[in-house]
């Protein structure tokens, strides 16, 4: 397949699920005739039609509450939040309802849905709009949550997520959706796994979403000062494929995680505790995370003050390495 | 224009106290709120039902309260010409110079996000009348509630207008003190605001604020936002506990038609006034882009809550004569007929014409405001290109009220990481 952009390889991977399964319906604000705010549903409604793509009233818990009644009567909702600060009204019912309808019925009732997020920061935009609140959503039984970093695995594992039975937090990163890539001929692995992009020997490079081209060219960047660094992209943050890493960290004998997102409770800190118990013996320097600081997402003006950026990744390396 | 049925609304539904539950006169709706047989999406499928919302957008219905119409004819109202007849030549000249200033700024503003100096500006646009009108119908002690459209009721508060560019300009959040002129910050979040100004007004009850017949100290709140905004579980809560607990807010929601990319209908099957009744409080329709008739509507509003009656919804019929935002396109969802339709109901034209046309305002008058909004654009953009980035350290300052041990360690970290780059450098 050609080229393709980051938020375009979604569109197809979305269209792709719903020529295959008639009961996979898109919902959302705008995401009708204005395609949404990224124009990743442009077009959609147009070919599908107002009973598949749902222009909502502009209520995310209405959006979330329905979509759960929908697939409750057999539908499988693809649900758009427009940016990852207006989730939050929804969050009851992802949390209370979505998450916990499969425990509850003791397996009878599934949450087919997805519920996708553009998220993170680097666009320049106001207040509410460049969030980073996956973990919210990870620490949460229940709800897997993924992270997409490239147009390849945006347009088959939105495709993965909508064929999942569970409840799919699907988290898209909105300052990488006009890069371009490739997109293969198949998935590289199942949902909830990771891949490593990069291979390398000294540290590893643990990111996902926005995160991960800032790694490859921080591994770039190091190469050229001799050091070889591995690049793992999580693309699942729940479950964590802890096989991947723990493997990679063997490997390597240091781990930096990289995210957007505060770092306080965060993934890093998350992967840091598991790392630790697991691969202890293995570890050359302590895990050491690079991440948002612990403030509310700046003014747009410093966000790059706040974004973990190559400079920073580097040196955490440095750091990890000094040990 | 007749506009019995909503006076007759807004006297009906009782007021004071909590409301009781009484036998309810009818307010009538009229022929034009019941929906036709073609639906308003066009094509007829099986989700949508047949006699799904049908009033043309456009069209504000009978029951809508004008004073002015388009060509700046000046409607009678028995209830309400007493209001405007209290405007003195000079006020109703003061409201025209507020009418120009708001837009010259606001197109100031566009120009400046074109220009690459703000990252996002959300235009004003045809909705002057409506910001004008309520935000001077509003006393020096009301407070008011906005959402990130309102910069004509911050005008109308004493806000310095280049403060509202600053979360524009992306240098901060809002930045002003919300207790200097009685506006709070601008909400992004889609009808939060709404329960704010309800909360609000439940503490000027507490404090006894409500009633006294004081007129500088009866105190009334004002909560600003959308028709896109009234489908948020917020707004709905808001009308309720406002409602139980009768208290001095009133909900003024502008209709500009459009939510984004949804219009009206995709938003409520029901006119948008016509829902206080279900909260047991009365509700209007103005016309939004009357500035007299909104400025009426909204002091009968803020008087009743003050006195002690209430909430009122206010519904402002207007219109989003511009894009949603700067970064939006709506070439992409709607026509330009509408927009034509639409620039013939302008609110400063029609104001201008009866200015003239009743010899309040002359030729040098006029031109005196363009010779002040000229001045207005110059400074407003000369002092946006004055706002300073603020310091990249300074997002560790007000988080918490206290020293607090993760600011302190990440702030010294975040310069210390920062010095020994320049060092390098
Ligand atoms: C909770 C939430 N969801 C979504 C958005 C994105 N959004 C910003 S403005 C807007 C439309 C608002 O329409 P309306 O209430 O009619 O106000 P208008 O912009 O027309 O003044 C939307 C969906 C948001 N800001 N907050
Ligand atoms: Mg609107």
């Amino acid at each position: 397949m050609a080229a393709t952009t980051l938020a375009k390889g979604i569109t197809t991977g979305l269209r792709a699920a719903m020529e295959k399964d008639p009961k996979v319906v898109l919902m959302g604000e705008d995401i009708g005739k204005l395609g949404g705010v990224f124009r990743v549903t442009e077009g959609l409604q147009k070919d599908f039609g107002e009973d598949r793509v749902i222009d909502t009233p502009l209520a995310e818990a209405g959006i979330l509450g329905t979509a759960i009644g929908m697939a409750l009567r057999g539908y499988r909702p693809v649900v758009e939040i427009q940016f990852d600060g207006f989730v939050y009204p929804a969050f009851d019912h992802i949390v209370s309802q979505v998450a916990k309808l499969r425990a509850r019925s003791l397996g009878y009732v599934a949450m087919p849905l997805v519920i996708r997020i553009p998220f993170g920061g680097g666009i320049g935009a106001v207040e509410h709009h460049s969030e980073s609140n996956e973990a919210y959503f990870a620490h949460t039984a229940g709800l897997r949550v993924v992270a997409v970093s490239n147009p390849h695995d945006a347009h088959w594992m939105i495709q993965q997520a909508i064929a999942s039975d569970d409840p799919v937090v699907f988290y898209e990163p909105k300052r990488r959706y006009w890069d371009k890539g490739e997109v293969g001929d198949g998935p590289d692995g199942a949902l909830g796994t990771a891949r490593v992009l990069r291979e390398g020997t000294d540290v590893s490079l643990l990111a996902y979403g926005p995160m991960v081209k800032t790694c490859l060219q921080a591994a770039e960047a190091a190469q050229e000062e001799g050091r070889s660094l591995e690049v793992v992209d999580l693309r699942s943050l729940s479950p964590l494929d802890g096989e991947a890493v723990l493997a990679s960290v063997r490997r390597t004998g240091r781990a930096v995680v990289v995210h957007e997102a505060s770092t306080f409770l965060g993934l890093g800190a998350e992967i840091a505790a598991m790392v630790t118990e697991e691969a202890f013996h293995h570890l050359e320097a302590p895990v050491l995370r690079v991440g948002g600081y612990n403030v509310p997402y700046p003014p747009s003006r410093i966000e790059e003050e706040f974004l973990p950026d190559l400079d920073r990744v580097l040196d955490a390396v440095d750091r990890s390495l000094a040990y | 224009m007749p506009v019995r049925h909503t006076q007759r609304c807004v006297r009906d539904v009782p007021r004071s106290g909590p409301v009781t539950p009484g036998p309810e006169k009818e307010c009538p709706v009229s022929d034009s709120d019941v929906a036709p047989l073609e639906t308003a999406y066009g094509v007829q499928h099986h989700v949508t039902r047949a006699d799904a919302p049908g009033r043309p957008a456009h069209e504000g219905g009978p029951e809508m309260v004008q004073l002015l119409t388009p060509e700046g004819e000046r409607v009678p109202h028995a209830e309400l010409d007493a209001i405007v007849d209290a405007l003195s030549d000079e006020a109703l000249r003061g409201l025209y110079r507020d009418l120009v200033l708001v837009r010259r700024f606001d197109t100031e503003a566009t120009a400046l996000q074109r220009q690459g100096e703000l990252g996002l500006w959300a235009s004003l646009l045809g909705q002057e009348a409506a910001q004008v009108g309520s935000g001077r119908a509003m006393r020096r002690q009301d407070y008011a509630f906005p959402t990130y459209r309102e910069h004509g009721v911050a005008w109308c508060r004493g806000v310095d207008p280049v403060n509202l560019l600053g979360m524009f300009r992306g240098v901060n959040h809002g930045g002003w003190d919300p207790n200097e002129k009685n506006f709070h910050l601008y909400t992004i979040i889609i009808g939060a605001q709404t329960l704010h100004a309800t909360g609000y007004a439940m503490g000027v009850q507490r404090d006894g604020d409500v009633g006294t017949g004081d007129e500088r100290r009866d105190t009334a709140v004002i909560a600003y936002f959308g028709d896109g905004a009234t489908s948020q579980g917020d707004v709905s809560e808001a009308l309720v506990f406002a409602g139980v607990n009768n208290s001095p807010v009133v909900f003024f929601c502008q209709n500009n038609q459009w939510a984004i990319s949804e219009p009206n209908e995709k938003q409520s099957r029901a006119p948008l006034w016509h829902r206080a009744r279900g909260f047991g409080f009365p509700g209007i329709r103005v016309d939004g882009n009357d500035v007299l008739a909104v400025y009426a509507v909204t002091q009968q509003a803020l008087d009743a809550a003050r006195s002690g009656q209430g909430p009122t919804f206010v519904e402002a019929f207007t219109y989003r004569m511009g894009a949603h935002t700067t970064s939006d396109d709506p070439t992409k969802y709607r026509v330009s007929a509408e927009v034509e339709v639409w620039k013939h109901r302008d609110p400063i034209e029609r104001y201008k014409r009866w200015l003239l046309t009743t010899q309040r305002a002359d030729a040098s008058f006029f031109e005196a405001v363009e010779a002040e909004a000229d001045e207005l654009g110059t400074s407003v953009r000369e002092r946006c290109l004055a706002m300073p980035d603020p310091d990249g350290s300074s997002m560790f300052d007000h988080v918490y009220a206290d020293p607090h041990p993760v600011m302190a360690r990440e702030k010294a970290a975040f310069e210390a990481y920062h010095a020994s780059f320049e060092e390098v450098r």
